[in-house]
């Protein structure tokens, strides 16, 4: 087995390895959509999807079959070309940043020491798709909705990026599996704890990144009926939607990479050494994942939308003071080597 | 100004998000109160005023004297009625039509029925597949009737004390 892998060719290796994380990321995507359509359901005293197969169970594949079947209709007076590629630019960079992200213990597609700035590119990536999307549909709506997402990106972006950088001054890397290895120890010595505030902006300029409840002014559908994807149908449209649930897992992943230490186990590693389930390993990213995912879905079902005016207060004159404050704090703290964080 | 510092450092922690994330997260656990419509019904009174009737007695003669009251009584003029002298001498309706797009469904013809002919059941789903249907003529109002005549009788029972 293993002499068959190392005769395929590098090319094929890496393709069969891309595969690897794609397909179960596009499954996760899709039942994604009804965990969310169950648990917002739930939380209003109601059962969400439960007609199609056991407990709604194939209720995504349903969708997907709908949506491929759908017309793509294009605008007269799109621009085609753009109106085409911008969905994929939104899917894009959601799939391509799994690229440098680690699953466990060099279990990783790319090790590059620049992962994080990887990461920070391709998640600002996303943002073009939407906003191209909204020029090409020639439509005002798509056009509010794209000048809405850009203004919000343009201020979160730079909280986000702060946020990003008081990990790396923690880790001293802005290689990913360094970041999570010098978060080893407990849940008590992850990075949660003493970058805390950042925890909240990033995971706050996360939600508005991708567009979720409550910042999701630039899809706004009560206001400016479906925003940035009003003319999108069928295909197009789907992607559009993967591209959103991928980078919503994204984050979540990303949350759970930085500031809950990763595959590490919560206890300490002298307790749990070899220890079935409890000592490190992938599930306990994916436990954490999935924790950041139901945050997202939770958020949408408790709080209203944002005025477009407190977006920008929340994001100039709030968060981004904050990280510089504690990007301050954190550096101190690295320099006189505060336990039990810095102190080795 | 200690007023506004607290105020600032309530926002700042998030308090209200967190209890308004405590409510919803409350709620994912509480009983559900969705009807599986089609499989569960929701409990109906006696008294819901649902797709028209025309009864009979036991006897299998029609109830209606034509005496016009529902006619008269109906506040979107919905019923049209004509009616002349049966073979036997009584007094029979020879048009009796109800058409359905101007019922309101106030009942107001049930009530004023002296003989209990005109009632409306507790049947509510219903639909029109051509032009025309929801004129309900005499036959179709007598065989709907016919067809629920238990249901009617026992709803009847059920609020005869409070009628």
């Amino acid at each position: 087995m293993i002499e068959l892998w190392n005769s395929l060719p590098e090319v094929i290796r890496i393709l069969l390895k891309i595969v690897v994380i794609l397909g179960p990321l596009m499954g996760l995507v899709a039942y994604y959509t009804l965990a969310e359509r169950k648990i917002i359901g739930y939380m209003q005293i109601r059962i969400g999807p439960n007609r199609v197969g056991p407990r709604g169970l194939l209720q995504p594949i349903a969708d997907a079959l709908k949506l491929m079947m759908k017309e793509i209709v294009l605008p007269t007076r799109a621009d085609k070309v753009l109106f085409i590629i911008a969905p994929m630019l939104t899917l894009g960079p959601a799939l391509a940043a799994w690229a440098v992200f680690p699953f466990d213990e060099g279990l990783v597609l790319a090790d590059i020491d620049a992962g994080l700035l990887y990461i920070l590119a391709l998640t600002s990536l996303g943002v073009y798709g939407v906003i191209i999307a909204g020029w090409a549909s020639n439509s005002k709506y798509a056009m509010l909705g794209a000048m809405r997402s850009a203004a919000q990106i343009v201020a979160y972006e730079i909280a986000m990026g702060f946020a990003l950088v008081g990990v790396l001054i923690a880790a001293g890397s802005l290689n990913l599996g360094d970041i999570v290895r010098a978060q080893e120890g407990s849940f008590l010595t992850w990075f949660w704890l003493p970058l805390l505030p950042l925890f909240g902006i990033y995971f706050i300029s996360g939600l508005a990144e991708t567009n979720r409840a409550p910042f999701d002014v630039a899809e706004g559908e009560s206001e400016i009926v479906a925003g940035f994807h009003v003319e999108y149908s069928g295909m197009t449209f789907a992607v559009f939607f993967l591209g959103e649930y991928a980078n919503m897992i994204l984050i979540s992943a990303l949350s759970a990479l930085m500031f809950l230490g990763g595959w590490l186990s919560p206890l300490p590693a002298s307790w749990v050494d070899g220890v079935f389930l409890l000592d490190d390993g992938f599930h306990w990213l994916l436990l954490k994942t999935f924790f950041f995912m139901f945050l997202f879905l939770w958020f949408r079902a408790t709080f209203p939308r944002y005025r477009y005016d407190q977006i920008m207060r929340l994001g100039w004159k709030v968060f981004i003071p904050i990280t510089i404050v504690w990007i301050l704090v954190v550096g101190l703290a690295v320099v006189f080597k505060l336990p039990p964080w810095w102190s080795a | 100004m200690l007023q506004r510092m607290r105020d600032y450092l309530r926002s700042l922690l998030l308090i209200e998000l967190f209890q308004g994330l405590g409510v919803t997260g409350r709620y994912l656990f509480k009983t559900k109160f969705t009807v599986q419509y089609p499989e569960e019904r929701a409990p109906m009174s006696p008294r819901f005023r649902g797709l028209h009737a025309l009864r009979r007695y036991e006897n299998g003669e029609e109830r209606c004297i034509a005496c016009k009251l529902c006619e008269a009584t109906c506040p979107a003029l919905a019923i049209t009625i004509e009616a002349e002298p049966r073979a036997d001498g009584t007094r029979r309706t020879t048009l009796y039509e109800i058409d359905l797009f101007k019922c309101i469904y106030c009942g107001f013809c049930e009530e004023s029925c002296p003989v209990d002919s005109i009632v409306e059941t507790s049947v509510y789903e219903y639909c029109f597949e051509q032009r025309g249907e929801h004129i309900m003529t005499k036959e179709r109002l007598l065989a709907i009737g016919d067809q629920y005549e238990a249901e009617i009788a026992a709803a009847r029972a059920a609020d005869a004390r409070y009628r």
